[in-house]
C-alpha cells in the first residue's frame, strides 16, 4: 500500500495514524477532519473545560512536533463527503478527491437534537467554549438527558452556581446502560446537589426560553443544554456500497470492505469476546479500535479479531465511575463489594450465563482489575460469585 | 528513551498499566505512577502502546 487514508481526525483516526507509521508504513497518509483543529479530546470537555480548569491548548492529544513526525497529508476543516470504492477514491467537501489503496473510517457521531430552534449540545470544543460562556452564578440551565454526558455537564454547572434542571425521559436515568440500582444512586447525587432532576418527562421541543414538555408545560431556562445521544456519521457513504446500520457496519477485523477498515465511535463491528456486534463512544475504545483496524489493514495476512474489553469512566461531584464490559442489556446485578448507598462499591453484570461487566464508585481502580480479567477470560458468573465469596 | 507523565492529566484509566506492568502502576485514586523512567529496551513497545492507549493523552516517550 502506498496510499493510505484516514478519515475523522479526533481519537481513533489519529491512534490509527500513529499505529500505520509506528508499524513501518512509509507511504503517503492523509488524515481529514471536519474540523479547523489539529487533533483534540473529547472527553474533558463536559469536564475540566466547561468548568474552566482547563483551556483550549490543554486538549490537544498531540504536540505539533509529534504530529510533524507523522509526516502527514493534512487536511483539516475539510468533510468528507463521497466514497467510491470503484474509483478508490473519497471525495472531500473542498471539491478535491484524495486515492487510497486503503481507508480507515473514523468519523465519530453528532449530537442528537431535538425540535425547535436554538439550544446547546457538546461534541465539539466550540460547543463547549460556547456553552462555558453562559455559565454563572444564578444561570438557569436545563440539561435534557441524564445519560452520562448530560450528568457531568449538570454537576459542572451546580458547581458554577447555575440553577440546574436535568430532565430525562427514563422513569431511573442510565437504568438501561447500569441498572437501576446505580442509576438511582446517580439520582440522589443529582439532588443532593440541588440539581431538579425530574424523570419520566417528555421535552418535545426547544424554544427560545427553555423547553416544551409533551404535556404542555414550559420550562423556563437562560440556556438549553441537549444531551439525548448521538448519530454515527455515515451520511457521506451513502452510495458507496458499504452497509451502514447504526454506524459502518465492520467484521470481527474491523473490516467493513475490502481495504476499507472503521474504528471508533462510528465503528459497529463483531466483538468476538461477546458473540455480539456493538458500537462503543468511549474515548478509551477510540484509540484501541484505531490501533486494531490500523493493524488489520496493513497486514490482511497477520490481522487479528478485535476483541476488547470496553472501558469507560465518568466523573460526577465528588465520585468517579469506572466500568469495564458491556454492560447494556446485562440480565442480572450483584454488588459484589461495598455498599451502593454509601457510593463505595462494585457491582458486576451478568449477560447469560457469564460476568459481563464490572462497574465501580470509590474504590481503587486497580482493585477491578480482577474483575476485568474474568470479563476478558469469560468466567462463568457461578464460578465468579464463589471466587468472590470465597475472596471475602 | 524517557518517559514523561503529566500525572494531573491522568484519568485513571490504567490502561497504561495494562501495556506495561513493568513501567506504570495506579495510586489509591487510579492516578498513573511512574515505576521506571527509562524504561529497559523489552519494554518500550509496551510503553509505546501505553503511549497510544492513554485516554488522557498524558504520556510521552522522548528520545534522550
Amino acid at each position: 500500500m502506498r496510499r493510505i487514508v484516514v478519515v475523522g481526525a479526533s481519537a481513533a483516526g489519529l491512534a490509527a495514524a500513529e499505529t500505520l507509521r509506528r508499524e513501518g508504513y512509509d507511504g503517503t497518509l492523509t488524515l481529514v477532519g471536519d474540523e479547523p483543529l489539529a487533533p483534540y479530546d473529547r472527553p474533558p470537555l463536559s469536564k475540566q473545560l466547561l468548568a474552566g480548569e482547563w483551556e483550549p491548548g490543554r486538549l490537544d492529544l498531540r504536540t505539533p512536533d509529534d504530529l510533524a513526525g507523522l509526516d502527514l497529508d493534512l487536511r483539516l476543516g475539510v468533510p468528507a463527503t463521497g466514497l467510491r470504492p470503484a474509483d478508490t477514491e473519497v471525495d472531500l467537501g473542498d471539491g478535491s478527491s484524495v486515492p487510497y489503496d486503503g481507508l480507515i473510517i473514523a468519523t465519530g457521531v453528532r449530537p442528537r437534537r431535538l425540535p425547535g430552534a436554538g439550544g446547546h449540545v457538546l461534541r465539539t470544543l466550540d460547543d463547549a467554549m460556547r456553552l462555558r460562556e453562559r455559565l454563572a452564578p444564578g444561570r438557569r440551565l436545563v440539561v435534557v438527558g441524564a445519560g452520562f454526558l448530560g450528568g457531568e455537564a449538570a454537576a459542572v454547572a451546580r458547581r458554577l452556581g447555575c440553577e440546574v434542571t436535568l430532565l430525562e425521559p427514563a422513569p431511573v436515568p442510565l437504568a438501561h446502560a447500569v441498572g437501576a440500582r446505580v442509576g438511582e444512586m446517580l439520582t440522589d447525587a443529582h439532588r443532593e446537589r440541588g440539581v431538579d432532576l425530574r424523570c419520566g418527562v417528555t421535552v418535545t421541543e426547544v424554544t427560545g426560553h427553555g423547553v416544551r414538555l409533551a404535556d404542555g408545560e414550559l420550562v423556563e431556562a437562560d440556556e438549553v443544554l441537549t444531551a439525548v445521544g448521538s448519530m454515527p456519521n455515515t451520511d457521506w457513504l451513502v452510495g458507496s456500497g458499504l452497509t451502514v446500520g447504526d454506524g459502518v457496519v465492520c467484521d470481527e477485523y474491523c473490516g467493513a470492505a475490502r481495504d476499507v477498515c472503521a474504528a471508533g465511535d462510528v465503528a459497529r463491528w463483531f466483538n468476538p469476546l461477546f458473540g455480539r456486534s456493538m458500537r462503543i463512544e468511549h474515548r478509551t475504545n477510540a484509540a484501541e479500535q484505531g490501533m486494531a483496524a490500523a493493524r488489520n489493514l496493513l497486514r490482511p495476512e497477520a490481522r487479528k479479531p478485535f476483541a476488547p474489553v470496553p472501558y469507560f469512566w465518568s466523573d460526577q461531584y465528588d465520585m468517579k465511575i469506572q466500568a469495564y464490559g458491556y454492560l447494556r442489556g446485562h440480565d442480572e446485578v450483584a454488588v459484589v463489594e461495598g455498599d451502593v448507598a454509601e457510593r463505595r462499591f462494585v457491582a458486576v453484570y451478568r449477560t447469560g450465563d457469564r460476568v459481563a461487566g464490572a462497574l465501580a464508585v470509590g474504590v481503587p481502580p486497580r482493585e477491578l482489575r480482577r474483575w476485568r480479567q474474568a470479563i476478558a477470560t469469560g468466567v462463568r458468573w457461578r464460578e465468579a460469585v464463589q471466587i468472590d465469596a470465597v475472596a471475602n | 528513551m524517557k518517559v514523561e507523565l503529566e500525572a494531573d492529566k491522568c484519568v485513571a484509566s490504567g490502561q497504561c498499566v495494562l501495556a506495561a506492568m513493568d513501567v506504570f502502576d495506579q495510586d489509591d485514586d487510579g492516578i498513573a505512577v511512574l515505576l521506571d523512567e527509562r524504561p529497559a529496551d523489552e519494554n518500550l513497545d509496551g510503553v509505546r502502546e501505553a503511549v497510544a492507549i492513554c485516554p488522557a493523552a498524558a504520556i510521552r516517550l522522548v528520545d534522550q
